[in-house]
């Protein structure tokens, strides 16, 4: 069973676009790259899936559950780690989580106080004197305390130092490892690549791509760079080829196509280095782009 | 209801209830002191106010009211306490919900396993025991208050206990009409400037109808549809406008479930 279904999702906010058709599945147990660039509809999306907002067309269902009428079933099931975190200022840090814990029914007593040690949480400070990752820190033990089977991270990552980054996505691992799955919106593809193992791409609201992280790099183009005396910029003038540089004899290219066609035409060449690679999720990234 | 949102709720607005009761306590004490002087001295009292235009008195109800008895005194005291109460209730009203959204909790309180109903019924009720809470205060300071300075002057238990029956429903207004108001605007990004408008446009809709003598005016202030001066002297409410107020609070709340269970939370930006 797919534990998030939407289809045909759209959203205007009165004129303006928020999402259009937008139709994605992830299934128990992944984890779920979302990503795109700001504005393109990734907070939308899980907004609506929340429920926080409610959507023009469309449906969404989660753990089979409809949004837009099991909401508070649904809810008791999911966290939810918004990319910017606003809590009750003149609460106290403890207080704040008992009260996020008294929403549920079982006791998560145990579980907060693991995560906050795990994160290095002060339980007893204000929310207003906490810097913006420690605001962030509780937004995370707070998004997990009750131990959900879904998690939305919107942008989880911003404000955290490296170290708490790497804590945090140790963390993360260690819930999916659990069954829980991950719903992982970003518009930081090193990290959706370190993480995820599908994506979907989102641009002007709408998804131009849904695939397995590997198969886009390996469906996608490769970056060959060779070094040879007295390389003519044509000679490797091959369909499939583009973006061709030239710099002191080496010669660079995009190549999408079959390998062996430039393996034929390089044994027949005398080089000095050649390299064939893997693009980037960054540089798949800037090819929806363009 | 959820408790826990209800404890929330009550407990952020503690302080608040303690200061406006406070504040209204220590009005009604100190208006109440002068008594004596006013009833004392009564005929110069009344001739001192038929100097003022009457134009000035009908806008504070003074033209009907005798000063030199106690429950002509009390509703003009009352007077302020329903400024106070329209103020402090409209304050009530616009922050409900919209304090979660301008600071952007809203996302918080959303997120957990509640219903929107849920959330404002247990927002509703918190506000409605807070605001019980000045209700109540009010109850025992006047009684208080009329007992210490009343001296040798009689007056008529049930009319005062009238006027202060009238006080959850109106109350009831303000809370109502605030929500709904900042469910309809787009965002409200302070409480006090709407509330304060609230309370006090109503209030001085009541003054100017007074001096105008205008009917359609006082259709829509609750300052005219529970006019104390009215109860006290009629020993009764004016029951068509004091049911056109609860009509339009109903009206209201029902609007407010509608619009709320339909409202998109605006993203932080």
């Amino acid at each position: 069973m797919s534990i998030i279904e939407v289809s045909h999702l759209t959203k205007y906010y009165g004129k303006s676009r928020g999402i259009v058709d937008v139709s994605f599945s992830v299934e128990e147990g992944e984890i779920f790259g979302f990503i795109g660039p700001n504005g393109a509809g990734k907070s939308t999306t899980i907004r609506l899936l929340l429920s926080l907002i409610h959507p023009t067309s469309g449906s969404a269902r989660v753990f089979g559950k409809d949004v837009a009428t099991q909401g508070p079933e649904i809810r008791g099931d999911i966290g939810y780690l918004p990319s910017e975190v606003y809590y009750y200022e003149g609460m106290k840090v403890i207080d704040l989580l008992k009260y996020s814990a008294s929403f549920y029914d079982h006791d998560c007593r145990e579980r907060i106080r693991e995560l906050s040690e795990t994160m290095e949480l002060e339980m007893n400070r204000r929310i207003s004197d906490l810097s913006y990752g420690n605001k962030k820190k509780v937004g995370i033990v707070q998004g997990l305390l009750h131990s959900p089977k879904l998690l939305f991270l919107d942008e989880p990552t911003a404000g955290l130092d490296p170290l708490m980054q790497r804590k945090f996505f140790d963390l993360i691992r260690a819930e999916n490892a659990r069954g829980v799955t991950v719903f992982f919106s970003s518009h930081i593809l090193g990290e959706v690549q370190r993480l995820c193992s599908r994506v979907g791409i989102i641009r002007e609201g709408k998804i131009v791509e849904i695939s397995n992280i590997r198969t886009l790099q390996q469906n996608n183009y490769k970056k060959v760079r060779l070094t040879a005396d007295g390389l003519a910029p044509g000679a490797f003038d091959l369909p499939g080829v583009t973006n061709v540089q030239t710099e002191d004899g080496t010669l660079s290219f995009f190549f999408k196509g079959d390998i062996n066609a430039v393996l034929q035409k390089l044994s027949g060449m005398q080089v000095a280095d050649v390299t064939i690679e893997e693009p980037t999720l960054e540089e798949i990234f800037m090819h929806y782009y363009e | 209801m959820k408790a826990n949102i209800y404890l929330h709720e009550f407990r952020a607005r503690l302080k608040s209830v303690l200061i406006w009761t406070l504040g209204i306590t220590v009005l009604l004490v100190f208006f109440f002191a002068m008594f004596p002087i006013f009833a004392d001295e009564a005929a110069l009292m009344n001739d001192f106010l038929a100097r003022y235009p009457q134009e000035l008195r009908a806008a504070f109800g003074m033209d009907r009211m005798d000063l030199s008895t106690v429950l002509g005194f009390y509703s003009f005291v009352f007077m302020f306490v329903q400024l106070c109460l329209a103020i402090q209730a409209s304050n009530y009203g616009f922050g409900l919900v919209s304090i979660e959204e301008s600071e952007l909790t809203a996302d918080f309180l959303l997120s957990k396993p509640v219903s929107r109903a849920q959330v404002l019924t247990s927002k509703l009720l918190a506000a409605l025991t807070s605001l019980t809470i000045t209700n109540l205060v009010i109850w025992v300071v006047s009684f208080t208050a009329i007992e210490l300075f009343r001296g040798e002057h009689e007056y008529d238990v049930r009319s005062l206990l009238l006027v202060l029956a009238s006080i959850v429903i109106f109350q009831l207004f303000f809370l109502s009409v605030g929500l709904v108001i900042s469910l309809l605007v787009k965002r409200v990004r302070s409480v006090t400037p709407y509330g304060l408008g609230l309370g006090f446009g109503m209030y001085v809709l009541n003054a100017f109808s007074g001096v105008l003598g205008d009917v359609a005016l006082e259709l829509i202030t609750p300052f005219k549809h529970i006019d104390p001066t009215y109860i006290l002297t009629e020993a009764a409410y004016d029951v068509p406008l004091m049911l056109l107020n609860m009509a339009v609070s109903l009206v209201a709340l029902g609007a407010s479930y509608w619009l709320y269970t339909r409202r998109d939370i605006p993203a932080v930006s």
